[in-house]
């Protein structure tokens, strides 16, 4: 599947900054609200997970839009990232009393156990054609959560106690505990993550891709998707430049599930939270949003996830009504009778017209 | 002798696997897609079978006509409206554009049948073979399923060797824009392909759904991933790469389930799928693409 | 020492000899042509110099290393660049970083420091910068440095595919049929601009074409090739005037 870019990737400065001063601008304004009473309840469980979705969909697009390759699997990085994560802020609960000291180190085990995966996945992966590259790291994301759901791993005084058939297995002391239960995952995970850091968490990420985009490896990544052979005859070394897109984007994945986790009380990995189902809707964001386009990619995580709750009092037609949409819009924008149709009609060539009339 | 029933049992899911995969391997290989959608025609298959033989109290070979019929013309529409338009666009749009009827499909289901399981009566009346002294039975599903698998290949493959509108087929996947000037209408071939490929998915949805009975909305997902994946398995775009790779896909299934893990049977296979392609990156039957310089 | 020498590649595809015994010796400096009819083997032997085939005989020096056997990025990095038959620009990318590409051996700074805009970033995008936009006015393209390439009309994109090639800094220049769909005043001011880089950036250059008024008019040696094989080398009147190769263009 060949995977062509919808926009070039603005590289204007100001485009960027925009994003960035609207992103730090809803968010005061939401705090604002918060303040005020003046944020409904279901809006406010919603603020952290825009964000999560927000970094997914940024960092898939640096892998489907930039690097140019279709990977079904960003679920499985966003698994570890939560997982590890929720491990080890639970088993340092009690010793790192400090949720500011002890959160970001949590983000940092969750980003590198992820881009450890994403290096491994990468060697694996990125030297398969695009159909089969998709298939296979729809595998590993499958993989990933089914692993998961088999592992046990308890601590007691004697150590790390690991287990893939049940918790008894672990023979865990007096005063131990299971951490990870197999199917019944991470409880307790101390809900250390913010709107704030969230929102933060969101702007590093804009930021890293954008920059990266933005310099000799961006446009190394950018040549490679756009024409890998002509690269090649570059010198440009593409196997490197691959892993390194895919590596950065399952880190931001991972990042992602560090929030992910650290935002729920019970944390188990599902079809619906880790399987193909969360890895398709991301890429469902990116496409709408715009393949190579990282504002699009936020503009559309935040209104896809918005949409179904709000559309909640339609109850159970919401899921119909918002794969109708999905499907009226895909046609609207990739339709060449529909593309031609909004170039006649658009609001610009309107005006145009009219300001030609007026002269003439 | 339980490794025999186990290999027999693989074989008969792995032949239900090969029979949902040529449904995605036609349609990639002449229409140059992925159809997301396809598992939950099957769903849809298995609904209707249900719901004729329960409500409607009809023989079940009726139930299963009307589900062939159903599909068929469910899986027509479904190319008409949601992927023709999209024709020209990049295969990744088409690729959402499925996914969203995968949606719809699996929605409407939720809203019509409700959210419960339904327990799936076998459309199959064959009784079940007993043979080596009792020791080792084949359910009347299995005595069914892999001869009809076999029957499906060989009819599939005579047909795009020899009828007129097969060879057609393999004219629009080679080479699209040839293909039309040869006089190959392509619209009717494409429409064709999603025809026998829902109408396999009907014959798949009776197979699958009386021998691993329960039945929602969501059981059509799992196995048409799991056909996606046989048909990448077995070299995408490539009949006898759907056969070979639905069956090994599902020997590798029930060998798993039985004698390592259950939980881990899924990821075992996709992990087999992974080492195929890591020695040979195209499938086991796929053709390899010599990119011109 | 020659610039390119070449002694007996070949390769073969299933049962075909495409290639057999090619072996040339390129001076530096020296503009050489590769002509012959359609199928005879030109581009394969490019794909042979710049690694995207392994020849299965013989051996290539560029400037004295050898470098048979080499992937194309290792030739590349050696000093060998080249333009595609079918043109084979970075279709999303601006003009300008389609040359910058062509800078990214040459002008490096890590990823971490793209990053976090460290000021080595700064300091070579800036000299990238001047490199490219330097290479783009030589051939007349740099007003339309923030162009899509895409947008780029045709002639154009093929004279961009030079100057992105030029930017590797090579010591031999490949290019595959630059003049491939041009009209007499585009292949006239193509003419010009090869003259020109050969003397601004010393550069050696075995080009490939059909257009017998571009490969008379500069070239100064010519090689032709017909089913693989040497058909005559040597200076541009002997060779056009060899009834061997009159007759393999124009039959009997």
């Amino acid at each position: 599947m060949k995977i062509k870019a919808t926009k070039q990737v603005s590289s204007s400065t100001r485009s960027n900054f925009i994003t960035i001063g609207a992103i730090i601008l809803i968010y005061f304004i939401f705090q604002m609200m918060i303040a005020n009473g003046a944020m409904s309840n279901l809006l406010k469980g919603l603020l952290i997970p825009l964000c999560y979705y927000s970094i997914l969909a940024v960092s898939l697009n640096l892998t489907v839009g930039i690097l140019g390759e279709l990977s079904l699997g960003h679920a499985g990085f966003m698994c570890i990232g939560a997982f590890t994560s929720a491990f080890f802020s639970k088993v340092t609960e009690n010793t790192i009393t400090n949720p500011w000291v002890r959160f970001p180190i949590a983000i940092l085990i969750g980003a590198l156990a992820a881009a450890l995966l994403g290096i491994l996945i990468g060697m694996v992966v990125l030297r398969l054609r695009g159909d089969y590259l998709a298939i296979v790291t729809l595998a590993f994301g499958e993989i990933i959560k089914n692993v998961i759901n088999v592992l046990f791993i308890g601590i007691d005084h004697n150590g790390i106690h690991f287990s893939m058939k049940d918790a008894a297995a672990l023979n865990l002391e007096e005063g131990g505990q299971t951490i990870v239960n197999g199917p019944r995952g991470i409880t307790g995970t101390p809900k250390d993550a913010t709107f704030g850091i969230a929102v933060l968490l969101l702007l590093l990420t804009y930021v890293i891709i954008i920059n990266l985009v933005n310099s000799r490896s961006g446009r190394a990544i950018m040549a490679i998707r756009d024409n890998r052979i002509a690269a090649e005859s570059m010198g440009i070394p593409i196997t490197k430049f691959k892993i390194l897109a895919f590596t950065i984007s399952a880190s931001l994945a991972g990042v992602a599930g560090v929030l992910y986790s650290h935002n729920i009380s019970t944390l188990i990995a599902t079809q619906k939270n880790f399987g193909y189902n969360m890895s398709i809707m991301i890429l469902v964001f990116v496409v709408l949003g715009g393949i190579g386009n990282l504002q699009g990619s936020i503009i559309a995580a935040v209104v896809l996830t918005l949409l179904p709750e709000y559309l909640r009092f339609l109850q159970d037609y919401r899921m119909i009504i918002y794969a109708i949409v999905l499907i009226i819009i895909m046609i609207y924008n990739w339709n060449p009778k529909c593309i031609a149709w909004r170039k006649n009609h658009s609001i610009q060539g309107f005006l145009a017209r009219l300001l030609k009339k007026e002269e003439a | 002798m339980s490794f025999i029933s186990y290999l027999i049992k693989g074989i008969s899911l792995g032949s239900v696997y090969s029979i949902i995969a040529l449904g995605y391997t036609m349609v990639y290989g002449i229409a140059k897609m992925l159809n997301f959608a396809h598992g939950d025609v099957i769903m849809i298959g298995g609904f209707v079978i249900f719901t004729v033989m329960s409500t409607m109290g009809l023989n079940p070979l009726i139930a299963v006509l009307i589900a062939i019929v159903l599909c068929t013309l469910l899986g027509v529409t479904i190319e008409r409206i949601a992927y023709k338009p999209l024709r020209q666009a990049p295969s990744l749009a088409v690729l959402i554009t499925a996914i969203g009827v995968s949606y719809f499909l699996q929605n409407s289901a939720l809203l019509i049948f409700g959210a419960d399981t339904k327990s799936f009566t076998s459309v199959i009346r064959v009784p079940a073979l007993k043979l080596a002294g009792g020791s080792l039975t084949i359910s009347g599903e299995t005595l069914v399923t892999i001869p009809l698998c076999i029957i499906i290949m060989i009819a599939l493959t005579i047909f795009v060797k020899k009828s007129k509108t097969g060879r057609g087929m393999v004219a629009v996947s080679e080479d699209r824009e040839a293909a039309v000037l040869m006089g190959v209408n392509v619209h009717k071939t494409i429409a064709i392909t999603f025809a026998i490929g829902s109408a396999l998915a009907a014959v798949a949805s009776a197979l699958m759904f009386s021998a691993y009975p329960s039945l929602s909305s969501v059981s059509g997902a799992m196995p048409g991933i799991k056909a996606f994946v046989a048909a990448v398995f077995g070299g995408i775009g490539s009949i006898p790469g759907a056969m070979v790779g639905g069956i090994l896909l599902g020997v590798i299934e029930i060998l798993s389930r039985a004698y390592i893990s259950s939980q881990l049977a899924d990821a075992i296979v996709f992990f087999v799928l992974i080492l195929v392609l890591l020695v040979k990156p195209t499938g086991i039957l796929g053709r390899k693409i010599q990119e011109k310089v | 020492m020659a610039m390119l020498l070449v002694k007996n590649l070949g390769i073969s595809f299933g049962g075909l000899r495409a290639v057999d015994s090619f072996s040339i010796t390129i001076e530096k400096g020296e503009l050489y042509g590769l002509i012959g009819p359609n199928g005879a083997g030109k581009t394969t032997t490019f794909n042979l110099l710049t690694g995207v085939y392994k020849p299965d005989t013989g051996k290539m020096y560029l400037d004295g290393v050898d470098i048979t056997g080499m992937n194309t990025i290792e030739i590349n990095k050696a000093g060998i660049a080249r333009t595609f038959q079918n043109i084979r620009l970075f279709k999303n990318l601006s003009v300008l970083d389609n040359v910058k590409i062509g800078l990214h051996n040459n002008y490096r700074y890590s990823t971490l420091a793209g990053i976090l805009r460290l000021p080595s970033y700064f300091k070579t995008e800036r000299e990238m910068n001047e490199r490219a936009y330097d290479i783009l006015s030589v051939f007349g393209l740099d007003k339309e440095a923030n162009l899509l390439s895409a947008n780029l009309p045709y002639g154009k994109q093929r004279k961009l595919e030079i100057a992105r090639a030029l930017a590797t800094n090579p010591k031999l220049l490949l290019l595959d049929e630059p003049a491939a769909g041009m009209n007499p005043a585009e292949t006239e001011e193509l003419m010009e601009t090869i003259t020109l880089i050969r003397k601004k950036y010393d550069v050696t250059i075995l080009l490939i074409e059909h257009d017998m008024k571009l490969v008379s008019g500069i070239c100064e040696k010519i090689y032709v090739l017909n089913f693989g094989t040497e058909l005559a080398n040597g200076l541009p009147q002997d060779v056009l005037n060899n009834p061997e190769v009159i007759k393999a263009y124009l039959g009997e």
